[in-house]
């Protein structure tokens, strides 16, 4: 009887693993994937989908279009993983039985964490909000315009500094930037949480006027008067807000009782094994592991899964590893940018921005729904050591 | 020592940058003024990043304790 393996979650991770098991063990496996849409979105899309530069229709995929056609999809949401049992339940009553199970079902949005969030603020983190966000910057005649995080951890965590140059200049091309401010909030003391990177941006935005204000941990947002306050005591008024929700694990994983507080799971850093489950693994948004929640950690923690799983329901020992390997571009407006290639070893040495690396992102844009889905893109990335580091 | 009276404390040691200062600021975000919250934290800027952190937000540093391979950050809520 082939392997049961079923797959929560059909997003960039969810695919991934799924086509690749069933590349590998073709007639020795029968892959599941369980999603509530059954509909793929390439989320870094949503930002310029706010800049009015991408449309909807490009952004989101039917599911089944990018499985492998021995790949089964069923479309509800799974409520509860029962891993004695081996079998998840699922929310139209039924349920599944699992030899293996693969945990991708990404973080949740939640604003409702931040009084006057959903009210008072826009976002670009989902596909509706970055419509709404797309009307509300059409109707931006200039003012006070600031951007920030309401919360850490939040997926791909250069996004809002690219979105405040994107923004930046969007407001130069419509001619009110002389009428504006631009502001970015951040809860660190420095753009985000990325160190070394914060240190490229942050003279670039001080060249376009661009202001930071550092350690302003959002508490609350006032609609009616426009005030965002901190919970270091600050308040700034705006004309137009944009925040990053909070972000927490889905409602599956906090009823199965496998995740931490905030619903992320406790995920071994190498093997990508669910604390306590042999048989349980996660992957991308879900884990709560110490790096960078984006599309291209579960883009290259798939295949570590893929191929422990493959060698288990083969009975040799699982080999593969994951090293923390992490590839995120990051524009700076102007048509430049720059790229961050890390792993739990190497921290990223940015190099200074270019034409390069902006044009590299959009043919990354443009190539997402040929090449990512389906595995045709290297399962590694070797990370630059910078002239004067060793690798040792 | 100030063991006796810390109300929380926290074991942020392995924990990367910024793990250690956004675990300090979930524990003030829910505790009540007068609490005393210690982290524990291996990570470096960890000495800059707190005591900078609790400046700006008006709370009481205690005292930073090194120990072996972490420090100890004890702080009270004042607000
Ligand atoms: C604005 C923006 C810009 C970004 N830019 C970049 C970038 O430049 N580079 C980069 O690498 N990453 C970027 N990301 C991050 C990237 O999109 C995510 O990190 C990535 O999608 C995570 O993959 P995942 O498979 O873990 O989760 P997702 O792709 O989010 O997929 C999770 C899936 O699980 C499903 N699901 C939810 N609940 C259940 C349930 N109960 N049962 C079954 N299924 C469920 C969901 O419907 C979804 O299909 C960006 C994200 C945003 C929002």
């Amino acid at each position: 009887m082939p392997a049961r393996v079923v797959v929560l979650g059909g997003g960039v991770g969810g695919t991934l693993v799924a086509n690749l098991l069933s590349k590998r063990l073709r007639r020795d496996v029968r892959v599941t994937v369980v999603d509530p849409t059954g509909m793929h979105a390439y989320q870094p899309g949503y930002q310029y989908l706010a800049l009015g530069q991408a449309n909807g229709r490009w952004l989101v995929r039917d599911e089944r279009t990018l499985l492998r056609t021995d790949v089964d999809l069923v479309v509800e949401p799974a409520i509860r993983v029962h891993p004695d049992a081996g079998t998840v339940q699922l929310a139209r009553g039924g349920s599944l039985d699992w030899d293996y199970l693969v945990i991708a079902t990404g973080a949740r949005l939640a604003p409702e964490l931040v009084p006057g969030l959903t009210e008072g603020s826009y976002e670009f983190y989902s596909l509706e909000g970055a419509q709404r966000l797309r009307e509300a910057l059409r109707r931006f005649r200039g003012g006070r315009l600031l951007v920030g995080v309401a919360g850490i951890p939040y997926k791909c965590p250069p996004a809002p500094v690219e979105f405040v140059f994107l923004v930046e200049e969007y407001l130069r091309r419509r001619g009110i930037r002389n009428r504006s401010e631009v502001r970015l909030l951040s809860p660190l003391n420095r753009a985000f949480t990325i160190e070394s990177a914060s240190k490229v941006v942050q003279p670039l935005m001080a060249q376009r006027g661009i202001e930071l204000t550092t350690f302003f941990n959002v508490e609350s947002v006032d609609p009616s008067s426009g005030v965002v306050s901190s919970l270091e005591g600050e308040k700034a008024e705006f004309d137009l807000l944009v925040l990053v929700p909070p972000h927490r694990g889905q409602d599956v994983v906090v009823e199965s009782r496998l995740g931490d507080a905030s619903g992320w799971l406790p995920t071994d850093r190498t093997t990508l094994q669910v604390e306590g489950h042999e048989r349980i693994f996660a992957i991308g948004d879900a884990t709560n592991l110490p790096i960078s929640k984006s599309g291209s950690t579960a883009h290259f923690e798939a295949p570590v899964v893929a191929s422990r799983i493959a060698a288990l329901v083969k009975g040799s020992a699982p080999r593969s590893n994951y090293g923390g390997n992490v590839m995120c571009f990051l524009e700076t407006g102007n048509r430049q940018g720059t790229v961050l290639r890390f792993d739990y070893e190497h921290p990223p040495a940015p190099p200074q921005p270019s034409a390069i690396w902006h044009s590299a992102k959009w043919l990354f844009n443009r190539m997402y729904w040929g090449v990512v889905p389906q595995g045709r893109l290297p399962e590694r990335m070797p990370i630059p050591v910078p002239r004067g580091r060793s690798t040792e | 020592m100030t063991t006796a009276n810390v109300t929380r404390s926290i074991d942020a040691r392995g924990m990367p940058c910024p793990g250690p200062l956004m675990s300090l600021i979930g524990a003030i975000r829910e505790g009540r003024v007068g609490d005393v919250i210690e982290v524990l934290s291996s990570d470096a800027g960890s000495r800059t990043d707190i005591p900078a952190w609790i400046q700006k937000a008006g709370h009481d540093l205690v005292e930073i304790v090194d120990e072996d391979g972490f420090a100890r950050f004890v702080v009270r809520k004042a607000r």
